[in-house]
């Protein structure tokens, strides 16, 4: 048994190098693994090899949900690709739970069909099978959506390895920063800059259809909102009133934002700007600090950082206005709501015993659990799926980025080439 | 040329030459003491101006602070900064043609956006005490860069401490 996990390790050890931008770290919060096995995948077309071996991003996926321990393929009996090939005995014995078997095949030019089954080999039964379409530049993306379907096949919880995540980092350039706005896949790679600036940037906040990015800029040394194409590259000042302009965050049916304005007077306050009329409606009047707007799944509701009652509290508000519900009562700090997508709970930097930290709140038995270990964790923000986090964190000085189970079981952290990061916000489900 | 013309002229020139990084402290500074020894400034200098006929108050000459600092979660003007606010009241009071701009800044600890608003307070809290000593509305412009603009690296107090601030920068 031994000599099985330090084989998956090393497996993975040289894995994870392979991964250019971002290594996995395990920082602890580990839960016990489930044994699976990920069949190489077989190979039917015109080169030598596949453009991309498919088991092993499939792999590294169900590696890096932190549930699953995939099989070294040293240790497989049998390599089959199809379920007719399939001999269960060789598989009990190595006291695996699912057995993953598939192939890829060129069907023309620059076509090619992903095809998988998953078994259960103590049943003996097929659990699942599929095929997907897809081109060299899209078979990646194809790979993570078979392991999507493995896992919430095996978990009941939908996967997010097809995801997105979208951050800052800054870059020392002598004395000042270089500040970049990335995305990246959920796993670092196909990391992308959708814009670079001398001047901060802050905030940045998915659309629902994944298509577009908002975010503060402080170029010309004030601070306005923009809203940027993804595909394009171009983008529109949506908001440069004087004084703050900040804490963007698209609306559910993505024609809104809700947003800071501090106006002349700096009386920082909630307000809902239509993108298509530019019609900005104040929500909050108060001469507290009001921000950190956040929609509930249902649009109906805003939640928000206020300090009306001394120091920062999470209140809500109808989006169409009204009186304010104060949210949280335990702790002296608590800012920077966001709803999970199925708005059940409630993600918040919470101070804890003098640590900055992610504390997540059941919206109805309102208990509230920390998350997170660090002393100037920041900026959750949910996985699509409801049950992961990823947020910012500071180690040795340096700022990075961890995720964590909403049940505080499993916690990882990312390490980045890109310098300090923050912000992080993970995208919507892949539309396709 | 009068005096005062000379110095919008200078002014102008030096804005021209480098008003695009604010101006930032210099981090050796000692923690009991800071903002009351004169910091190098950007936009609003001392080279190639005439010897003493920068500023009207013979007694500021040189030595204006244009950096405040403020204590934790305070958005409060120290009793011993309100004379270096006074200054720079009374080189902008009357004068439409000198705009400032304030800068302010909060310590990295808690959210980002609400650390915006705490710095935004700061440069407010500077702003009302140039408004009432006779500075115009239009002459001040403020922005908040919360925590994203440190003057000083790394945690800690001392850190913290420089860089919970406001910035005064004359913008012509």
């Amino acid at each position: 048994m031994l000599k099985r996990i330090a084989l998956i390790l090393f497996a993975f050890a040289v894995a994870q190098t392979s991964f250019a931008q971002t290594n996995l770290i395990l920082v602890g919060g580990e839960i016990k693994r489930t044994p699976v096995a990920v069949v190489p995948f077989g190979w039917e077309g015109n080169m030598a090899d596949a453009p991309l071996d498919v088991s092993e991003v499939i792999s590294a996926d169900l590696y890096r949900s932190g549930r699953f321990a995939p099989q070294a393929e040293e240790d497989m009996l049998q390599k089959p690709t199809t379920g007719a090939e399939l001999d269960f005995d060789d598989w009990t014995i190595l006291g695996v739970d699912a057995v993953i078997v598939g192939k890829v095949v060129q069907t023309g030019d620059n076509v090619y069909t992903v095809q998988f089954q998953l078994f259960d080999p103590i049943r003996q039964t097929q659990i699942d099978g599929y095929r997907i379409s897809a081109s060299r530049g899209t078979m990646r993306h194809a790979a993570h959506r078979v392991a999507d379907r493995i896992y919430e096949k095996l978990t009941g919880i939908p996967g997010v390895f097809a995801t997105k995540v979208a951050f800052v980092s800054a870059r020392k350039q002598g004395d000042n920063n270089q500040y970049s706005l990335i995305v990246a896949d959920y796993d670092g790679e196909n990391e992308a800059v959708i814009m670079e600036s001398d001047d901060p940037i802050m905030s940045p906040s998915w659309s629902p259809d994944s298509r577009r990015l908002a975010y503060v800029s402080f170029e010309g040394s004030k601070s306005s909102i923009y809203v940027q194409q993804l595909r394009t590259g171009s983008r529109i000042k949506v908001s440069g009133e004087p004084g703050i302009n900040g804490a963007p965050a698209f609306s559910p049916d993505g024609r809104k934002l809700v947003v800071t304005l501090g106006g002349v007077d700096g009386n920082l306050d909630i307000y809902v700007l239509d993108l298509s009329t530019r019609q900005k409606q104040r929500l909050t009047t108060h001469r507290s600090i009001d921000t950190e707007g956040a929609w509930s799944p249902d649009g109906r509701s805003i939640y928000f950082t206020s300090d009306r009652a001394g120091g920062p509290q999470i209140y809500r508000i109808s989006a169409n206005g009204g009186a304010p519900e104060r949210i949280t009562f335990e702790g002296s700090y608590n800012a920077r709501p966001r709803l999970s997508p199925d708005g059940e709970k409630l993600a918040v930097l919470t101070l804890d015993r003098g640590n900055y930290r992610i504390g997540i709140l059941d919206l109805d038995r309102r208990n509230l659990l920390v998350l997170s270990t660090g002393r100037q964790d920041e900026s959750p923000s949910f996985a699509p799926n409801s049950d992961i986090l990823i947020y910012a964190t500071r180690q040795s000085g340096n700022g990075v980025l961890e995720t964590v189970s909403a049940d505080g079981l499993i916690r990882q952290r990312l390490a980045s080439g890109q310098g300090d990061v923050r912000e992080p916000v993970w995208s919507p489900f892949p539309r396709f | 040329m009068s005096n005062f013309k000379y110095v919008l002229l200078m002014a102008g020139i030096l804005v021209l030459a480098g008003c695009s990084s604010p101006t930032v402290p210099d981090p050796g500074m000692t923690d009991d003491a800071p903002g009351s020894n004169g910091a190098d400034t950007d936009g609003y200098g001392d080279g190639g101006y005439d010897d003493g006929t920068v500023v009207q108050d013979d007694s500021m000459a040189g030595e204006l602070a244009n950096v405040i600092y403020f204590d934790f979660d305070s958005s409060e003007v120290r009793a011993e900064d309100t004379d270096t606010v006074a200054g720079h009241a009374s080189m902008m009071s009357g004068k439409m043609n000198i705009n400032v701009r304030l800068e302010g800044h909060a310590d990295e600890r808690g959210s980002r956006e609400y650390n915006i608003g705490l710095g935004e307070r700061r440069a407010q809290a500077v702003r009302r005490l140039l408004l009432l000593q006779g500075v115009s509305a239009g002459q001040i412009s403020t922005v908040s860069f919360g925590e994203e603009r440190p003057a000083a690296d790394g945690s800690g107090e001392t850190a913290y401490a420089q860089n919970r601030r406001v910035e005064i920068i004359y913008t012509n």
